[in-house]
């Protein structure tokens, strides 16, 4: 008794322990945004809501912001069509060498971003092709596609065959099967594999840094506020994408993942 | 006759489903890929690259001590944080999977990966904050009156370490609890009733048997910390850089494309290494 006690203290003590570890610099970043004056480090000198204002007002900031979002939609959103597709297509038809080929779809998720970004650059910079969004959209779609296939043609199992076959002597079309059947059919991973895909292009920087000139992502924005060192700003911003995100968690958990659960 | 028109018919079209995302992938990954393993044999002359072909990029990588540096920080930096994440995030798994009851788990484990949503960047920035040298841990350090002057750990390898632990021990605690609540309860009764105590029953069964899944999670480790540029730049600062930093300064200050590419080519080989290593123990899903 006495000992099952102690390795319950023993665990309290060490998840608290690790828990405070996690959340420490979390905690640090959200108070600090709110700091009343210059410097993000203690004492905290009382509340104000000046660094908020500050970001809303940043218009590079707010331009990156809005970059950030449509790079990430817009990648998901292709990176999810043509994972999708191929999908149905391995999952449907027998061609010959598929399994070199899904290995081929999947390789990109075997090498660092910053060689994927790398080997993009050397390419563009040989071709003279200016940088912009659309060569970090292309460099994204690169890094997602992989992601989008694996999780949506791993959820195409053998029972939709039947139903897909019955549209089928119904008249449907090869494309209006695919369209009205299946991706209703697999709606769950394909969300799934798109919201996957929004948090990683919204995060990624390395691809987005070296890929981009003048319009930049969010990632990179922030990366050069750094450079003026610690600022309450930096905190702000961190702590606006830091709820946005735990906000979409939250819904999609309570949305798309509940709704698998129940029966 | 027909049949055969028929399956041809049929494979025109499962070509053009498929055909999109293999263009895609030829293009944009591994014709760069390619190009890039080319450029590394090439050199920059000026402004100029010039296409001779010859293994000089190596040679100098092996023969520069400054280079060479860049590789064995990385594999230290990658090792000391690969093993202290997941002696760190197993106990923590194993806690959230044995004693907490069920119910709470999911609540647990999603508080436990919850800073996973700060951004990549920002999470960096925030341990900055944290270990600067007018920080929290330094403030509350000299308030106590444990240290008298404040510590130096920004900008050091110890910085570096900390922000990588912190941001693994999250990852493995989540591949290692998914590891933990799979396996039967059926091989503790076994074990158990053959006579084993809580230490032996982990040691010759538990462990072995989540075995696989801490290591696919430890190389996992290995190639996303081996391959950031973000946490060693913010965190670590300039003293003692490792490889993507190296990469990155030739890319930007240099424009050494091809020296840049050679190293690159370096970082894949030290991951391909690694998963000659471990690729017994890995399970990673044939897809």
């Amino acid at each position: 008794m006495l000992r099952h006690r102690l390795s319950t203290l023993l665990a309290v003590i060490y998840a608290a322990a690790l828990f405070g570890f996690i959340f420490l610099p979390v905690a640090v970043l959200v108070l600090f945004s709110f700091q009343d004056g210059r410097l993000p480090v203690p004492p905290f000198n009382g509340f104000s809501l000046q660094w908020y204002e500050a970001i809303f007002a940043d218009r590079k900031l707010m331009a990156a912001l809005l970059n950030s979002l449509i790079v990430a939609t817009a990648s998901s959103a292709v990176a999810c069509l043509l994972g999708f597709m191929a999908a149905y297509g391995f999952a449907r038809y027998r061609l010959p060498g598929s399994v070199l080929q899904r290995g081929l779809l999947i390789a990109p998720m075997t090498v660092s971003y910053l060689i994927i970004a790398l080997g993009l650059l050397t390419v563009l910079n040989t071709l003279g092709i200016g940088l912009s969004l659309w060569t970090v959209g292309i460099g994204h779609v690169v890094i997602n596609l992989p992601l989008c296939f694996a999780i949506i043609y791993s959820s195409m199992g053998d029972h939709h065959v039947n139903i897909e076959r019955a549209a089928r002597d119904l008249g449907a079309s090869d494309w209006k099967v695919m369209l009205l059947v299946t991706a209703p059919m697999l709606m769950p991973s394909i969300l799934a594999s798109f919201f996957l895909s929004v948090t990683f292009s919204w995060d990624e920087f390395i691809i987005a840094f070296l890929l981009s000139r003048f319009n930049v992502t969010l990632p990179v924005e922030i990366w050069s506020l750094l450079r003026s060192g610690l600022n309450p700003k930096t905190n702000a911003i961190g702590s606006v994408v830091f709820l946005a995100s735990i906000a979409l968690l939250a819904i999609l958990e309570l949305t798309l993942f509940r709704k698998k659960n129940t029966p | 006759m027909t049949t055969l028109s028929l399956e041809n018919a049929d494979r025109r079209k499962a070509w053009g489903f498929v055909a999109p995302a293999l263009v895609w992938t030829v293009a944009f990954f591994v014709v760069p890929f390619l190009f890039m393993a080319a450029m590394s044999l090439w050199s920059r002359q000026g402004r100029e690259i010039v296409r001779a072909w010859n293994l000089d990029n190596y040679l100098r990588f092996f023969g520069e001590n400054a280079l060479l540096k860049g590789l064995t920080n990385s594999l230290e930096i990658t090792l000391t944080v690969t093993v202290l994440s997941v002696l760190l995030a197993y106990p923590l798994a194993w806690i959230i999977a044995e004693r907490v009851p069920k119910r709470f788990q999911r609540t647990a484990l999603i508080l436990a990966i919850l800073p996973f949503w700060t951004s990549y960047v920002v999470r960096s920035y925030s341990w900055l904050l944290v270990l600067t040298k007018n920080g929290v841990i330094n403030q509350a350090l000299l308030g106590i009156g444990i240290i008298s002057e404040p510590l130096e750990i920004a900008s050091t390898r110890t910085a570096t370490v900390i922000g990588f632990v912190h941001f693994f021990v999250m990852l493995l605690t989540l591949t290692i609890y998914a590891n933990l609540v799979q396996l039967s309860p059926n091989y503790r009764r076994a074990a158990a009733d053959l006579g084993a105590n809580g230490l032996q029953t982990f040691w010759h069964v538990i462990l072995p048997l989540t075995l696989p899944g801490i290591m696919t999670g430890a190389f996992l480790t290995f190639v996303l910390c081996i391959g950031d540029y973000i946490t060693p730049q913010i965190l670590g600062g300039n003293n003692e850089l490792v490889l993507p930093q190296i990469i990155m300064l030739q890319i930007g200050r240099r424009a050494d494309l091809p020296m840049a590419s050679a190293l690159s080519i370096v970082l894949m080989l030290a991951v391909t290494l690694a998963y000659a290593l471990c690729a017994r123990w890995l399970k990673i899903d044939r897809v």
